[in-house]
């Protein structure tokens, strides 16, 4: 079925927006099939994102950690700063095609605030900008750059004041002005086509890394690790590797404080099925079927649920899927800066973290791809207060 | 007739019923179960029912209500801080039914409902004289996990029908409808409103067409004006955000006067 991934997937959404949603999925097919769409999507993805993004070798941190290579996917330079970017454009492109001149987006990290807002001002789109006030506080450098590019940043202070909240308040924008307004979601979670969408927009990265680890190597790697918060830059570096049976993939969840503690957001680890932000995944929850606050140091990940697709994947046992501390990624972070002069965002930091326990579970020959989804300008602040 | 004999979609026809023999509008109380205390919902429900309420909403907190506006998250919030679960809730149903007869539904999200079990909720909810339930992010083409627990045990499931809703897709959902046929008045959360939509009539003209049975109009009704606005379109009016913001103002007593204050300006 449609918008199915095993028994995850699915649009539980009020009946005010299911037309919209139907509307959504018929626009995107079209554009998909569009040859104008794709060359323009093309286009901007080259001019203004920037892509192709590098690939890098890594050669002082494979050493560190013990692996025989570790390979860099740079989604930390594509315009923006982050892999958002690839997604927001898309989508951004299908709402100008749909005539809706009026965007709504959450945002955690705020990274995704910031390439809808860019995304916007390039397209001429008005941006609404949902951001939990505790993610404000503690990203507020892009809360200042969407601002400069022009959108528009609503503070949510219900529930636990983050991704999770924010999602629910665009969701409730969308509901009210759904004539004229698309709904820019950040990540492969929420209601069909989202998942399938936003995973289609990413999956960019995953191509372009296929061929560039191919041309390097003239192999593919044997382990591809990501980072999962919604699941969106994991997804988008995974599907061009779904059918390579022997390509490991592995995605790392943020532990927080640790599992044992219950402050985390490893909703694949530590979760169960459930329904939230219309779709039905891995949750965060209690035993009445509450949904649980979260805890992790990189707002980005700090989410109680993941993409539909990752549950599948999990499920499956295609996809492996880990968590990392704070403080282990913080010391990926750290490690990834003085190895390689590259100071990475949190939410990638958790992969950086993992890599030592690949090369442990899979052995010092590997061959890493790492999907390095954004740099960390954005975090210093947050890092300088934690190293102290 | 007893609590045993009717099947809730038969309770809730009752209801309504009832309030056209009396050539008014029904009224559907929405209250928070656990709002502003755990303590105070009974005499709540029951200042609701004596001032004329035909039929109780029993809402269900979640975390996460994203068809609700600040009134309802609000009232969720202090519930759910309250302990509020479902098994409270279906106590609070079995109270009410078997002190007044009285016809009550839930109104809940999906997921607490899915994790309490759909099977464990017809039961439960059978056993207590629940009539049906309301869940807003549960769209008929989802619904079938609780439909096959809820329909054989004669409980129903009540839609919503929202303006945006093709006529197209009223045909197909009108047909499977129980209960009544619950039409959202606006595009948007639910929340008081100042003034009630310019379409509502037309809109629920296009239910109205397709189904014969009751039609009751919700979101954003907050005054005796909109229930009059209503009479000869609409079979039966719910109240919700407005009825909390009357518990919020004054407690037992403001909740009966405004139910009341809706009650009569439903007569025709
Ligand atoms: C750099 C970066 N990586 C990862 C994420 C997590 O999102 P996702 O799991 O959808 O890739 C975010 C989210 O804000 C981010 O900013």
């Amino acid at each position: 079925m449609k918008g199915r991934f095993g028994e995850f997937g699915g649009q539980f959404l009020p009946e005010t927006l299911m037309p919209a949603a139907a509307e959504l999925e018929t626009a995107y097919e079209a554009a998909q099939a569009d040859p104008a769409f794709r060359s323009e999507l093309a286009r901007l993805l080259r001019d203004f994102v920037g892509r192709p993004t590098p690939l890098t070798d890594a050669r002082r941190l494979s050493e560190a950690v013990g692996l025989e290579r570790v390979l860099l996917k740079r989604e930390d330079l594509a315009h923006t700063g982050a892999h958002k970017i690839n997604s927001a454009v898309g989508q951004a492109l299908l709402a100008q095609r749909m005539g809706k001149h009026r965007v709504v987006a959450e945002t955690g990290a705020g990274q995704h605030g910031v390439a809808s807002a860019a995304a916007c001002a390039l397209l001429g789109l008005e941006c609404v900008v949902y951001m939990g006030t505790e993610d404000m506080r503690r990203q507020a450098p892009n809360v200042f750059r969407m601002k400069l590019l022009g959108a528009e940043v609503r503070p949510v202070e219900s529930g636990t004041k983050t991704l999770k909240d924010a999602v629910n308040e665009a969701i409730r924008d969308w509901v009210t002005n759904v004539r004229n307004t698309y709904y820019l979601l950040g990540s492969a979670i929420g209601p069909h086509p989202y998942p399938t969408m936003v995973r289609d927009f990413q999956s960019v990265i995953g191509k372009e890394a296929r061929e560039q680890s191919q041309a390097l190597l003239g192999r593919l790697p044997d382990v591809v690790v990501a980072c999962v918060g919604g699941g969106s830059n994991a997804i988008g570096m995974f599907h061009a590797f779904l059918g390579d049976g022997a390509v490991k993939l592995r995605g790392v969840e943020a532990a927080g404080h640790g599992i044992a503690t219950g402050e985390h957001a490893a909703s694949i680890v530590a979760g169960s099925a459930g329904v939230l932000h219309g779709t039905r995944t891995l949750v965060l929850q209690d035993d009445d079927g509450q949904i649980r606050g979260t805890h992790s140091v990189s707002a980005g990940l700090d989410y109680p649920g993941v993409g539909p697709e990752h549950a599948a994947l999990h499920a499956s046992g295609r996809a492996h899927y880990v968590a990392r501390t704070d403080h282990e990624a913080l010391e990926g972070f750290t490690l990834l800066s003085r190895m390689e002069g590259i100071i990475p965002a949190l939410e990638p930091a958790h992969a950086i973290a993992d890599l030592r326990a690949i090369a442990k579970e899979h052995g010092a020959e590997s061959i890493v791809l790492l999907c390095l989804s954004g740099r960390g300008d954005k975090d210093l602040e947050t890092v300088m207060k934690e190293l102290g | 007739m007893s609590v045993a004999t009717l099947t809730g979609s038969e309770r809730v026809a009752r209801s309504f019923a009832r309030a056209k023999d009396e050539r008014r509008l029904a009224v559907i109380v929405y209250l928070t179960v656990g709002y502003p205390d755990r303590a105070a919902t009974r005499g709540l429900l029951r200042a609701a029912l004596d001032a004329g309420a035909d039929i109780l909403e029993l809402g269900v907190p979640f975390s996460d209500p994203l068809a609700d506006g600040a009134t309802v998250q609000r009232a969720s919030e202090v519930a759910l801080r309250n302990g509020v679960t479902l098994a409270d809730c279906l106590a609070e149903a079995r109270e009410i039914v078997a002190e007044r007869d009285a016809t009550a539904l839930f109104m809940g999200y999906t997921n607490p409902f899915l994790r309490f079990g759909a099977a464990r909720l017809a039961e439960q909810g059978r056993a207590c004289g629940l009539s049906g339930v309301i869940v807003p992010d549960l769209p008929t083409e989802e619904s079938a996990v609780l439909d096959d627990a809820l329909a054989p045990v004669g409980l129903a499931r009540i839609d919503l029908y929202a303006p945006t809703t093709p006529d197209a897709r009223l045909d197909e959902l009108l047909p499977r409808s129980r209960g009544f046929a619950y039409c959202v008045s606006l595009t948007g959360v639910t929340g008081a409103r100042q003034a009630l939509g310019t379409d509502v009539a037309a809109f629920v003209g296009r239910v109205r067409a397709r189904t014969q049975l009751p039609v009751a109009v919700g979101f954003g009704i907050s005054q005796p004006e909109h229930v009059r606005a209503l009479r000869g379109v609409a079979d039966g009016v719910v109240v919700g955000s407005a009825a909390l913001d009357a518990v919020g103002r004054g407690g037992e007593r403001g909740l009966r006067d405004f139910v009341s204050s809706l009650v009569v300006a439903g007569r025709t």
